[in-house]
């Protein structure tokens, strides 16, 4: 598609200071989309995604709440509808791990994954989609992960956030589907970002061995895809869950 | 306003609808056209204007124009 197919198009990324979400921002605004930035404490980070994107002209504009909270949702995305009166594109990004085998997780530990991963991309939806469906078009985007699909040892919380996501962006799909109204997942593998940074060479090598293209993947590569999502030209995809893995989960 | 004409405003404003097209005896989904997106978006904006909560229970008994009339003066006696 042409350089910019989002132009005039208002987009909302949760979680976007960092990794996928920051890639996926400054991708949107690069094809010519008004970007909402949200993030939760990151302020630095998310003040050079801003930066970032206005060096490519693109535009953009912080919104802190977090996405795990119902009533800052309620009220930040009130503010965010009040002024653009409708967000065309939502990309529910934001996630947080804390892993640890099952038997020893916390009840908050479980509680604050499943709260933003899988709270935050149902309180986030639900605000943006009645001005969506008032105006016939939209795109929603949640990215869940490959863990979601296999599962993972330490992560039950994420994996069981990241696999409800796909049941809700079925289930989403299914219901807007007649305001042309597209909403599909992203399965992302292993990608460079602060979450894989933080494993060490043991682990690389290890994850790197059951990765069929040798390598992760870049957050740029999945913004790609979550661009191309957003646009016309997937009009006719939804309620899928594409996988973005290197092969990783067949 | 009387709340027939305030429910037919709001019709006429949330679906887009012409004034002259929403008589009461019209069935949202086989008169005028709608679906169940449609009486979804209406009870919301029903809800905003005064102030209640409608049930799914309650929103799948409304078919017709004046099923909201009857409805809403029920709710609001």
């Amino acid at each position: 598609m042409g350089e910019d197919e989002l132009e005039g198009k208002v987009a909302l990324v949760t979680g976007a200071s960092r990794g996928i979400g920051r890639a996926v921002a400054i991708e949107l605004a690069r094809a010519g989309a008004k970007v909402y930035v949200n993030y939760l404490s990151s302020a630095r980070a998310a003040s050079e995604v801003l930066d970032e994107i206005k060096k490519l002209g693109g535009e953009a504009v912080e919104s802190a709440f977090d996405v795990g909270d119902s009533a800052a949702v309620k009220s930040a995305m009130g503010d965010l509808l009040k002024s653009e009166g409708c967000i065309d594109i939502v990309v529910n990004n934001a996630g947080v791990t804390k892993d640890g085998l099952l038997m020893r997780m916390k009840d908050e530990d479980f509680n604050r994954v499943v709260a933003v991963n899988l709270g935050g991309a149902f309180l986030v939806t639900r605000a943006a989609l009645r001005p969506m469906v008032k105006a016939r078009w939209g795109r929603i985007i949640n990215i869940t992960s490959v863990v979601g699909q296999s599962g993972r040892e330490g992560q039950a919380n994420y994996a069981a956030s990241k696999a409800a996501l796909i049941g809700f962006t079925k289930s989403v799909a299914r219901e807007v589907a007649g305001r042309n109204i597209t909403c599909n997942a992203i399965a992302p593998g292993f990608i460079e970002t602060d979450l894989t940074a933080r494993m060490d060479d043991k682990q690389r090598e290890a994850v790197l061995d059951m990765i069929p293209l040798g390598r992760f993947g870049l957050p740029e590569e999945v913004a790609r895809l979550a661009r191309f999502l957003a646009g016309e030209n997937a009009g006719y995809i939804t309620g899928a869950v594409i996988p973005i893995n290197g092969g990783l989960y067949m | 306003m009387d709340i027939e004409s305030k429910v037919i405003s709001i019709i006429v404003r949330e679906l887009g609808l012409e004034e002259s097209e929403v008589t009461a005896e019209k069935d949202f989904i086989d008169d005028l056209g709608l679906d169940s997106l449609d009486v979804m978006t209406l009870a919301m904006a029903m809800e905003e204007e005064f102030d209640i909560e409608i049930p799914d229970d309650d929103v799948e008994g409304i078919r017709t124009v004046q099923d909201v009339f009857n409805y809403l003066h029920k709710r609001l006696k």
